[in-house]
């Protein structure tokens, strides 16, 4: 009782801070953990900066776009379904 | 891409798509449930029909982000290539039992993992975690505050750095991650997929997809942050 009273008391220093912002972003974090990253990133500039980056990342990592379909790839392909269907009669 | 911190419950979408493929028949019910998948009910018809367009068209879909997993999985272009053509032939064998059950991307690509996992590296795969935090121990103080805090980058990365060089600079970040990492990160947050989706595919406990998925993120934002120093 008296360790779950101290846990909740004591604010987090940054290094375990960051090590939790994936928690935080997948919702992963206890009710009071995560009450005590919210607190400590109000306070901390830089942890407040390193989640931001954090999310910024996450964004880019979205964004990047594949390499374009060649035609000779897709027809590659496509030959192949045309193959099955071949084999397997056109009712499937 | 949807803001992590306001991603809807991963795990309940998932468990309601679930739900929802239980039940008989996914197009008896077009207007009243607006299913990610509802529009795609009628392209697996014509796909089981044998319709060379509907095809054609997934192809157009699907294919490049197929190619960029099968690249997390094996450094070898060609062996990648490979894997993705044996998935599109499971996924032409098995299409007509596609029950709508999961979208119709994450059916494809967990063939695709499945491909990809036997085609690349064949050692037996360990649950590498990684160690420390990427960070470097001296960025923080003895007593874990920051004693070398991070720069505001990210209201400059459209400003300084043009978006194919960070396209390029994120890619390599990707590419030089240890395996699991560049596969968790490639299929959760290049390709958008679920947490239970690429846990199920990957075989990983919910804590060890968390773990992968932050120490790969951690070191693509300190290659981004690498490079912004570098810049100026």
């Amino acid at each position: 009782m008296m360790r779950l009273f101290t846990a909740w008391r004591h604010d987090l220093v940054c290094r375990d801070a960051v090590a939790l912002m994936t928690d935080y972003l997948e919702d992963a974090l206890s009710r009071s953990n995560r009450a005590r990253l919210e607190r400590h990133l109000a306070q901390c500039d830089g942890c407040d900066e390193y989640l931001r980056q954090m999310r910024e990342t996450i964004r880019l990592l979205g964004r990047i776009e594949p390499d374009d379909l060649s035609l000779e790839a897709r027809d590659e392909i496509v030959a192949l379904f045309l193959r099955y269907r071949e084999e397997t009669g056109e009712d499937g | 891409m949807i803001e992590p911190a306001f991603r809807p419950r991963v795990t309940l979408s998932w468990r309601q798509r679930a739900v929802r493929g239980a039940r008989p028949a996914l197009h008896d019910q077009p207007t009243l449930t607006p299913v990610p998948g509802a529009d795609e009910s009628e392209l697996v018809a014509r796909l089981c029909a044998g319709d060379e367009l509907a095809f054609a068209e997934l192809v157009e879909r699907y294919h490049p982000s197929m190619v960029r997993v099968a690249s997390a999985f094996t450094p070898n272009r060609s062996v990648a290539e490979e894997a993705v053509q044996d998935a599109w032939i499971g996924v032409i064998r098995g299409v007509c039992r596609f029950e709508g059950r999961s979208s119709l991307k994450t059916w494809i690509f967990r063939i695709l993992v499945n491909r990809a996992k036997t085609a690349g590296t064949r050692e037996p795969r360990t649950v590498e975690l990684g160690t420390g935090d990427d960070l470097g121990g001296d960025r923080f103080s003895a007593g874990g505050a920051w004693a070398d805090p991070p720069v505001p980058w990210t209201d400059e990365v459209v400003d300084r750095i043009v978006a194919p060089e960070v396209a390029a600079l994120v890619r390599e970040a990707i590419a030089q991650l240890p395996d699991l990492q560049r596969q968790v990160v490639t299929l959760r947050d290049v390709e958008g997929l679920s947490s239970a989706d690429v846990r199920e595919m990957l075989d990983l406990s919910e804590g060890n997809q968390r773990v992968l998925l932050h120490r790969g993120r951690t070191r693509v934002r300190a290659a981004l942050e690498k490079a912004m120093r570098e810049k100026g």
